[in-house]
């Protein structure tokens, strides 16, 4: 029943956020504040993360795949995958329902309980869509520009680990990126992206527009956002992965 | 005018407001007081919309801004300037921000025209030099006068006060207060004040309406209130033994 109840919250909260927008000029401005907020500001994570993975996901491989009957350029081919196909879209989108879902839950929670919403709504605004739909908006822009950065770091966060570490040859490393190359693949990986960017926005904002009490349940509801939003992210996976990729 | 008709609030099986008639008229300072818990602000937050009622009507001259969807009390909105009592100043926007944001949203002026308009606003408030200095950078009384810039920036109709002296020295609260009787006077709005502040109530209290459990149990104005027999009203003013002497002689 708890679900229903806040499924039906949920839905109803997006069609206010749907609605049409007060000022667009002032949408406008808000969505450029939110793309350096939650977006240009999200590139430093997603390039450490990434890099590191990379060259884990490439030494693994190496390590896994020590049979002379196994091409060595293999290696280089299963990072690219792995990269491509799981970890830059749903790593990292799991890596930002963390760092974004917990701001978004904690700002619009602390909005509410301060009564900054209320102010807004007194003042005749749509508080829900002039708070949401910039955040909705500039993360589905903006992620899968991250998913592509992620992409092309932890690629070459493998080449760096392979060849410093001498388990894989640049040559091989290189010829293993370009072979047998599906185009899809990245479509399928960007797709996804902006199916949890959606997640991670909306959920987080959903459990900071409704908070009530104070700190401590802005605390709360941050934390289940984030809870939320990996959890959804990962059926979604499991979703478009079957839709996408069967 | 705005009239509050019969208006019934619960929240979880436990009624707040029980059958509430009131009428607030242009010019005044109206005061809702009352103890904590008896309903004060449920009673304001239902008059602007804030909280749905459950019976009865709030109107606002003939309007009934109760009965309008969210669109529809839209237009009434943007005639309600409101300051509530812990300010509810943008705290990410500095103190001239917040006072534009309304002039922003719902008016073509240009930005010289806006800033022109928020510091006329600030100065009548009597702030100064602090235009971008953020909210959590000045005191709770500037925080209270910044509120009251922000809310009659649109020149309203109605203006709304959510315990404007929480919180504050007796010499800001009269300041304050004095502010808003200006205001009110100044710009002929519907005021309605929350309170529990004896000075308040004794220094301008046009009318005056004492809310107890729910339900409005003595009406009248501060000159009323000295003689009045109301024993839950003598009860909640004259609470302490200074007071009740000074009502005694």
């Amino acid at each position: 029943m708890q679900f229903f109840y806040h499924f039906g919250k949920y839905v109803i909260l997006l069609t206010k956020v749907f609605s049409k927008p007060e000022k667009s000029k002032i949408y406008y401005k808000q969505t450029l504040k939110e793309l350096i907020s939650l977006g240009v500001n999200s590139i430093g994570i997603v390039i450490i993360i990434s890099v590191f993975t990379g060259a884990v996901i490439t030494l693994q491989t190496a390590y896994n795949t020590e049979n002379p009957f196994y091409p060595r350029y293999l290696i280089g081919l299963m990072a690219r995958d792995t990269i491509i196909l799981e970890f830059s879209s749903t790593m990292v989108g799991l890596i930002l329902a963390g760092k974004i879902g917990s701001s978004i839950a904690s700002e619009i929670g602390t909005m509410r309980i301060t009564e900054q919403i209320d102010a807004l709504e007194i003042m005749g605004v749509n508080s829900a869509s002039y708070l949401i739909l910039p955040k909705i908006i500039a993360s589905v822009l903006f992620n899968p520009l991250l998913t592509m950065i992620s992409i092309a770091i932890g690629v070459f966060g493998g080449w760096i680990a392979g060849t410093a570490t001498g388990v894989v040859s640049s040559e091989d490393y290189i010829y293993g990126i370009r072979f047998a190359f599906i185009p899809f693949y990245v479509t399928y990986a960007l797709i996804k992206t902006v199916f949890y960017a959606f997640i991670i926005t909306s959920v987080s904002s959903y459990y900071g527009y409704f908070v009530r009490g104070g700190a401590l349940e802005v605390g709360r509801s941050s934390t289940k956002a984030v809870v939320y939003s990996c959890i959804l992210i990962l059926l979604f996976d499991v979703i478009l992965t079957q839709l996408l990729l069967s | 005018m705005i009239k509050v008709d019969h208006i019934w609030k619960s929240f979880n099986h436990q009624t707040v407001l029980k059958d509430i008639s009131v009428e607030f008229e242009k010019g005044k300072t109206n005061l809702i007081i009352g103890q904590s818990g008896s309903g004060k602000t449920v009673l304001l937050k239902s008059i602007v919309g804030l909280l749905d009622i459950d019976k009865g009507e709030v109107k606002y001259d003939d309007v009934v801004y109760s009965k309008l969807d969210f669109r529809e009390k839209k237009e009434i909105r943007k005639k309600i300037g409101m300051l509530f009592q812990g300010s509810a100043l943008f705290d990410s926007s500095t103190v001239e921000e917040n006072v534009i944001y309304p002039l922003d949203m719902f008016t073509n002026m240009s930005y010289e025209e806006k800033r022109e308009r928020a510091n006329f606003c600030l100065n009548r408030v009597n702030i100064l030099n602090a235009n971008h200095l953020y909210p959590s950078e000045i005191s709770g009384g500037m925080q209270k006068r910044v509120a009251i810039a922000r809310a009659i920036v649109l020149n309203p109709e109605y203006l709304f006060c959510d315990e404007p002296d929480s919180g504050l020295d007796p010499i800001t609260t009269l300041r304050i207060n004095n502010l808003i009787k200006e205001i009110t006077e100044e710009f002929n709005t519907i005021t309605i004040i929350n309170t529990h502040d004896m000075n308040s109530v004794m220094e301008f209290g046009e009318k005056i309406i004492f809310i107890h459990i729910g339900q409005i149990w003595w009406e009248g104005t501060n000159k009323d209130i000295l003689h009045s027999e109301n024993e839950k009203l003598n009860d909640f003013v004259f609470a302490n033994h200074m007071a009740k002497r000074l009502k005694q002689i």
